[in-house]
């Protein structure tokens, strides 16, 4: 059997392709390439050969025998898996013959052999590989009347995850999918021979953060999601193609409902994207659209409680403020969870009364001269040559894109160089891997490319800085440095960005990024000091997202009136004045950008809930109240201004609409202001440096508001080397105190060797006690002292 | 005991040393484990795993293919009693009712006492010597109903002691490869040359 490998050829194909061949499929020429597999040339020359196992995004098994086909051979017809067999110039493959029908039938009798004949309970009836190919490929009739074997039904191997053994076909796809794709092999293959059977370790759950991709990719209805069983039946579905805005990798997905509730994602092959992959987040966070702690009507706020209001009478309250407010008070917080048409209104509106304070991040990013730098894609990230991570963990922070580099560094494409204050998703992966302390990264960073080898392998292709905010208590301006440092060592690198918010890079690009380098931190500084009187947190919550919570607290306690867009009463939404129930995700149209700048579509698939209104009407209507009519009345309207306004956005939205893959859009070039950073001070040895990292589940209101994730988010510790605990003198579990000058919180403390020796990692926004207490905004780092108690 | 002992991990990594690759040693590790305590743990796989660097479900996945690894406890001796069809044509289906009548449990089943776990095996190639079995994999032939008896009496006598060691323990003498008599692990990514009776260096 030949393993095949056919990434190397797909990059740079030259005038005269020495690896075209043609192949007779039924009859008919069909152009293929050396090392392409039968199965995908039939695909493209639309020749349906059924098949279970073979899934074109995994390495090929032939475990299901179901995709034989007949080639010619120097001794006639013979059959082959057409999922293991590579084309060859002038192959002849037949898939009509009376042979290869009998050899479907065949094979498909043994499947059904073993298989439970309960499409009727099944959820996967209707959308069922298995049950569409024994119809159209089967005998009709099996002669298997024995017994069928029975398991226990279902059971939980993950939080998410249901295993139906009996009508499992053992195709591997699940099981491949764990081991190449996601890498967390949790799952595999156990009691091989007459009883194999998928199975997790004894006690050791399925606990991958890509589990539903197994559900999505389960060619019988062996695998099921809790979320979604007994839900609905697919011919009861209605769908429509859109894009996942959890996180900035902007996934393709198509969103799934019935009687006006959403019901499912799933994930879809966007070539330059996702690949049909999905994180189980983004996966299974619409369980808080259809959420009952939802903000159904305006909310206005009397004495110490909220009262229902109108929302003429709430705009107006709004518009009054904002009518009366001196237009250098107003200030406009958020922007980067709903569409680019939403951030555009709130910016045009913003424009016309004059409002300077805008910030579409939450202190917990980088400067937007992250944009100036040549740019990257996901695909050029990932097609060649060196990726220097100057991330945070991308596999807990923007879990596709973790994916696709995964799969890249795997191929041997690309050589990952990574620089971290921790052992991250990637350091398996990496070519080289250094650990460095908060605060010195850009130093680390710099002695490592110094090194020849390292030198030689930047000069000898195409370099990718990605970068994002690792730790949100060391200044961003470290991460900066870093990305300088290595943009002058390879002076033809581009950076991707990955600033991890859904859209945030489309809002900061429409008109919220910040003016005069008055960041949200400046902003909440400034209303801490009673120069706010009209603060506008348009689907913000810096009381649970600045990591200075002091100053989020002071922020919005300073704020003479605070207005809250939002589709849940978040901890910062409550302290507002007004509340306007905004429509979610899957509720309204429009199109979003990713981290790399791909603008795609969003898609309405329900009702909006309760009275609750798309970001961009209300903006539209409060500057018609404020006497800025903007003659916006629909979609196709702040469309049709946006392409005007923006440069870049040129792309009329039905050329996006129509395109899965999106259009990548260069918007205008933001001024680089050069950044110092202030040199991380020495760290004293009896003290940790904090390093405040992202966890894939945390309290964010999306995951907190959907049942089936809202449990799995690990809880707020402290973690440090092996080494350092038992300096502390604490076991593991126990509780120790993380104090420094600001304050003092008790945490539970674990230990790993991923952390190095003074470094103590805090999960963000983690349910527990607070670690952002001890944070203030503008310290280049933070260190702080752990007693055991 | 559940994970390795310290002895045995100093012995594991020597073993993880003689492959290019340290999963290679995935199942000599188990033999391993499955020596130290009679079967295979839980604890030892994860152990295991972590040794060669694969994870428990991987390590598990390998070892439940293979019959011979015990996930449960087994009696001190293992007795499998060949059912292929040899031994079945020389009275192994005999030899089976009997053990289960003098050991008054099931096949499958281990003596209350912890003595001894009876099971039917398939062919353990001594198809002359028919019917055979294994008591912990060491042979006896041509077994009848009371020879049998005698080998049972024997083993809860006690005499068969220093014979017959314990279940799990793979051979009596450890190999051992004195490191100067070391032939060292050579990745497969890194042998340049072909064999050498394929370049025609060396006379077969």
């Amino acid at each position: 059997m030949t393993t095949i490998d056919n990434s190397a050829e797909v990059e740079n194909t030259p005038p005269v392709d020495p690896n075209a061949v043609t192949i007779t499929i039924n009859g008919r020429a069909v152009a293929a390439r050396k090392g392409e597999l039968i199965i995908a040339a039939a695909d493209r020359a639309n020749e349906y050969i059924p098949r279970f196992c073979y899934h074109p995004r995994m390495s090929p098994v032939g475990m299901c025998r179901q995709c034989l086909v007949e080639i010619e051979g120097p001794r006639g017809p013979m059959m082959v898996v057409s999922c293991m067999t590579p084309v060859a110039d002038g192959q002849v493959v037949r898939t009509d013959t009376p042979q290869v029908k009998r050899a479907h039938e065949g094979i498909l009798e043994l499947l059904l052999a073993n298989h439970p004949l309960d499409c009727p309970v099944c959820d996967k009836g209707g959308e069922c590989p298995l049950q569409d190919q024994a119809f159209s490929h089967g005998a009709g009739e099996s002669r298997f009347v024995e017994e069928k074997r029975h398991y226990e039904k279902p059971i939980a191997i993950s939080d998410l995850v249901f295993l139906d053994r009996e009508r499992c076909i053992l195709c591997d796809r699940c099981t491949r999918f764990a081991d190449e794709v996601a890498g967390d092999p949790l799952i595999s293959f156990t009691q091989r021979g007459n009883n194999t059977q998928v199975m997790t370790f004894p006690n050791e759950p399925f606990a991958s953060y890509f589990s539903g991709n197994t559900v999505q990719i389960c060619p019988v209805g062996a695998l099921t999601a809790q979320p979604y069983r007994f839900k609905a039946r697919p011919w009861d579905l209605e769908q429509r193609e859109s894009t996942c805005t959890t996180c900035s990798v902007g996934c393709r997905t198509v969103v799934q409902s019935s009687r006006d509730e959403i019901l499912r994602y799933q994930g879809v092959d966007s070539d330059p994207v996702n690949w049909g992959w999905l994180c189980d987040r983004g996966r299974f966070n619409f369980q808080s659209v259809n959420s009952e702690d939802r903000l159904v009507s305006p909310q206005v706020k009397s004495g110490d409680s909220f009262t229902s209001a109108s929302w003429s009478d709430a705009l107006e309250t709004v518009a009054r403020t904002m009518r009366l407010a001196t237009p250098g008070s107003i200030a406009i917080l958020g922007g980067a969870r709903g569409t680019n048409e939403d951030a555009f209104m709130w910016a045009t509106l913003a424009d016309a009364l004059g409002v300077t304070m805008r910030d579409a991040q939450m202190d917990d990013g980088l400067p937007t001269s992250i944009f100036s730098y040549t740019q990257a894609t996901i695909d050029s990230a990932c097609a060649g040559g060196t990726v220097i991570l100057l991330a945070p963990d991308l596999k807990e922070e923007l879990p596709v894109l973790h994916l696709r580099l995964r799969d890249a560094a795997d191929k041997k494409r690309i050589r990952i160089i990574e620089v971290s204050s921790h052992e991250s998703g990637l350091t398996k992966q990496a070519w080289r891997s250094v650990r460095a302390e908060s605060g010195t990264i850009a130093t680390a960073l710099g002695a490592l490319l110094a090194d020849s080898e390292v030198a030689a392998q930047l000069a000898s292709g195409p370099v990718t800085i990605v970068a994002g905010r690792a730790n949100l208590a060391e200044s961003s301006a470290h991460t900066m440095a870093a990305v300088d440092v290595a943009v002058g060592v390879a002076s033809h690198a581009a950076v991707l960005p990955v600033l991890r918010r859904g859209n945030v890079r489309g809002a900061l690009s429409v008109g919220l990024a910040p003016q005069n380098g008055k960041d949200a931190a400046a902003i909440l500084e400034a209303s801490a000091n009673g120069h706010v009187e009209c603060l506008i947190l348009l689907g913000a919550d810096p009381m649970s997202d600045v990591a200075d919570a002091d100053l989020a607290r002071r922020g919005i306690a300073g704020a003479k009136f605070v207005v809250a867009i939002d589709t849940f009463l978040t901890q910062s939404a409550a302290h507002a004045d007004v509340v306007l129930p905004a429509a979610a995700y899957g509720e309204k149209d429009g199109t979003t950008m990713n981290l790399e700048g791909r603008v795609t579509n969003v898609v309405q698939k329900i009702t909006p809930r309760g009275t609750s209104r798309a970001d961009w009407m209300i903006a539209a209507e409060l500057a018609d109240l404020v006497g800025h009519d903007t003659g916006v009345t629909t979609l196709a309207d702040v469309q049709k201004l946006l392409s005007s306004r923006v440069p870049g956005f040129g792309v009329t939205t039905t050329a996006v609409a129509i395109k899965r893959d999106g259009v990548v859009v260069s918007a205008g070039t933001p001024v680089r202001t050069p950044l110092s950073a202030t040199p991380a001070p020495t760290r004293n040895s009896y003290e940790f440096r904090l390093d405040l990292s992202r966890k894939l589940y945390d309290r964010a209101v999306g995951t907190i508001t959907s049942p089936a994730i809202a449990e799995l988010s690990v809880g707020a510790s402290v973690c440090i080397h092996p080494l350092d605990l038992e300096r502390v003198g604490a076991a593991v579990g126990a509780t120790v105190r993380v104090s420094n000058n600001h304050s003092s919180i008790v945490l539970p403390v674990a230990a790993s060797a991923a952390v190095p020796r003074g470094t103590a990692v805090v999960p963000f926004n983690q349910p527990g006690a607070d670690i952002r207490e001890l944070i203030r905004h503008g310290e280049s780092v933070v260190d702080v002292r752990i007693e055991s108690m | 005991m559940a994970r390795l002992t310290e002895e045995n991990v100093r012995l594991a990594r020597e073993i993880i040393s003689r492959y290019p690759k340290p999963r290679s040693a995935t199942i000599p590790l188990l033999h391993l484990a499955q020596e130290q305590d009679g079967f295979v743990t839980n604890e030892a796989m994860e152990h295991i795993g972590e040794l060669v660097g694969a994870t428990s479900a991987e390590v598990y996945g390998t070892a439940s293919f293979y019959e011979m690894f015990k996930f449960e406890p087994v009696g001190k001796y293992l007795i499998n009693i060949c059912g292929t069809m040899s031994c079945a044509l020389m009275g192994a289906e005999e030899l089976m009712h009997h053990a289960e009548a003098r050991l008054g449990i099931h096949m499958g089943g281990t003596t209350p006492d912890g003595l001894i776990t009876l099971e039917r095996a398939e062919c353990q190639a001594a198809c002359t010597e028919a019917p055979c079995l294994q008591v912990n994999y060491r042979y006896r032939f041509r077994v009848t109903a009371e020879n049998f008896d005698t080998l049972v009496d024997q083993l809860q006598s006690g005499a068969l002691e220093g014979e017959i060691p314990a279940h799990g323990t793979v051979a009596a003498v450890r190999q051992h490869i004195p490191a100067d008599k070391a032939v060292g692990a050579i990745a497969p990514e890194d042998v340049t040359e072909g064999p050498a009776w394929l370049d025609g260096k060396a006379a077969l």
